[in-house]
């Protein structure tokens, strides 16, 4: 299914949403990302039909679903919190939705659901006596259970530990390829985004920033906003092969296995340092290259390095600056310890 | 030292206080002996009355929560202007003084009113009948049910109610299927508060209907022509009646509490 949202406008009082125009693809796993207050959870809420909409259309297909109710829609949600229905097992709060949907096409495989997400054995448990994780799984095959167009997810991952963290995610990725439905996901985490989602926006003060494929907005934002909220300046696309990491004939040391990782790497701008003689030790990464740009901010120094036909950024005080007697087409040497370099 | 100190007069005053409550209602109950006990309820008039207590003072709590709950959710959940004035409305029969609400629904249903006349012709009575008793047990129990059940919607979280709807649930069939079933405890809390309320109604009662006599009618006619010793059966019959009927509804409430939680692991 196509979604089409066009000149969206929400009008809470206080907050409002403007000129919200985005489309998904049949299939898309989407991310929508930005500050806290940006006006994300009000675009799902919107979607959904539980905050009025002031002005502009919502399509799925060729259906116009502005002024639907929430029934209507055939938009699941799934909330950070779970929302799991306290008074109600596992099992009948996966079921809850069938009744509505029984004259319809295919809401049956819900066995197909909870083998998925390893549910059979808490099935007859109340909710309070289930951990984060499950939680999180018995609202997913809720939502899920009523075969809707479109699947939102409010946050979905970030209420959970670490190592649940990693395992949702992989369901995720799973019923995203089984269930065919488009996935629109709320997230503050720039891994999360870069694992799951093919295509992001970043969303500001009830405006889109800017819509993308996933890598072009870590790699090319378009407004200072976005590049200050993605903050990963360098970002790079890499092969892993054991504990390094190959990238434009570079081999970046990453101090441990990084097999079955989607294959990035990170550096904060901060955690480069730039020498005149070449740093090595057996946990450091040094590369030679040359200074391309130089920006001044005030307290401190930017600096884009090339190496080989990578742009590395550093930030270094005006201190390091001086001393350095930096000037554009210098030839430097650039390092960083390789537990600096974050895998995505 | 100071801390002490409060902690010791903290600790005094909540017994005076508890003491206060108790010794007087344990006074009364140990007052009449077994045999007065029982020669009183076998009479006509003491079971009666306070069987004519119970079962206006239940259907005025089941009024209360037929046309009590729908308001009482908008309450809970909607914002609206002139809220804070519905809000007050809706506590007005808590703080007018009992005979005040008599009087005024004397002055609607009475023979000096339109309404009252048209009522009469219609065969309908109200002034010294069980529904005049039952109209003005729902008047000032209305309240009591109305902020338990407000408080019972609003402890449900709205999530839940989003999540039902995105699901294909109506707006009713969640209110039906999710926020009721989460709400019952404190709904049936304000039920029982609500009848609480109404069965110890007697001064605006006493007005709309002196006859047939609710027991704390009779106990104040007993107390009047015979003395306080003649009504003290009467109050302990009532009290003992009303904690089983209120321990009772306690129980099933609890009941169903612990099929909602189930077993915790």
């Amino acid at each position: 299914m196509t979604i089409r949202i066009e000149n969206l406008v929400v009008d809470l009082g206080s907050f409002h949403l403007r000129d919200i125009n985005l489309t998904l693809e049949p299939g898309d796993f989407f991310a929508l990302m930005g500050p806290t207050g940006a006006g994300k959870s009000v675009l799902l809420e919107a979607l959904v039909g539980l905050v009025p909409i002031t002005g502009g259309d919502i399509f799925i297909d060729d259906r116009k679903i502005t002024n639907l109710p929430p029934e209507k829609r055939g938009i699941s949600i799934v909330y950070q919190d779970y929302a799991l229905f306290p008074h109600l097992t596992v099992l009948d709060n996966i079921r809850y939705g069938l009744r509505f949907h029984l004259h319809e096409k295919g809401a049956a495989p819900i066995d197909d659901l909870v083998g998925r997400l390893n549910l059979n054995p808490l099935l007859q448990r109340y909710p309070a006596t289930l951990s984060g994780g499950e939680q999180q799984r018995v609202a997913l095959a809720r939502a899920l259970a009523v075969s809707p167009d479109i699947l939102l997810l409010d946050e979905p991952l970030s209420a959970l530990d670490p190592n649940f963290r990693q395992d949702l995610r992989a369901h995720l990725k799973s019923l995203h390829q089984a269930s065919g439905a488009t996935f629109l996901m709320v997230t503050h985490d720039f891994s999360e985004a870069l694992s799951l989602a093919q295509r992001a926006a970043v969303m500001n003060q009830g405006e889109l920033e800017q819509v993308g494929g996933i890598e072009e907005i870590f790699c090319r934002p378009t407004s200072t906003m976005v590049a200050d909220f993605v903050g990963m300046k360098n970002l790079f696309k890499v092969e892993f092969s054991g504990s390094m990491a190959r990238v434009a004939g570079l081999e970046i040391k990453v101090g441990r296995e990084a097999e079955g990782l989607q294959g990035y790497v990170a550096i904060r701008p901060e955690d480069l340092i730039l020498s005149k003689e070449p740093l090595v030790s057996s946990v450091q990464n040094s590369f030679a290259g040359s200074v391309a740009a130089i920006r001044s901010h005030g307290f401190f120094y930017e600096i884009d390095f090339a190496v080989n036909s990578l742009i590395f950024t550093a930030v270094i005080t005006n201190h390091a600056f001086f001393d350095l007697e930096l000037a554009v087409d210098d030839g430097f040497f650039i390092s960083f310890k390789a537990t600096a370099v974050h895998l995505l | 030292m100071r801390k002490e100190s409060f902690l010791w007069f903290a600790l005094a005053s909540s017994f005076i206080v508890l003491v206060f409550i108790t010794v007087p209602l344990l006074r009364m109950l140990s007052a009449p002996s077994l045999a007065s006990l029982w020669e009183t309820i076998c009479e006509p008039d003491v079971y009666r009355s306070i069987w004519l207590s119970l079962y206006t003072g239940i259907s005025a709590a089941l009024i209360c929560f037929v046309f009590g709950t729908p308001l009482a959710y908008l309450l809970a959940r909607s914002q609206f202007r002139g809220k804070k004035i519905v809000e007050a409305i809706v506590d007005l029969p808590i703080v007018i003084p009992h005979p005040v609400v008599g009087i005024a629904l004397l002055g609607l249903v009475g023979k000096n009113f339109w309404l009252g006349r048209v009522m009469q012709e219609l065969g309908i009575r109200i002034v010294g009948s069980p529904s005049g008793i039952i109209m003005v047990m729902t008047f000032v129990g209305l309240p009591f049910y109305l902020q338990a059940a407000k408080e019972g919607f609003a402890s449900v979280s709205p999530r839940l109610e989003h999540v039902s709807r995105s699901l294909g649930a109506s707006m009713f069939a969640t209110f039906i299927g999710i926020t009721f079933p989460l709400a019952w405890r404190s709904i049936l809390s304000g039920i029982i508060m609500c009848c609480a309320r109404a069965i110890s109604e007697f001064g605006a009662v006493v007005i709309i209907a002196y006859h047939p006599m609710i027991a704390p009618v009779l106990m104040f006619e007993r107390f009047q022509s015979f003395g306080l010793r003649y009504s003290q059966p009467v109050a302990v019959w009532l009290i003992v009646v009303c904690l089983l009927l209120f321990i009772s509804l306690r129980l099933v409430g609890r009941s169903s509490k612990k099929i909602n939680i189930g077993s915790r692991r």
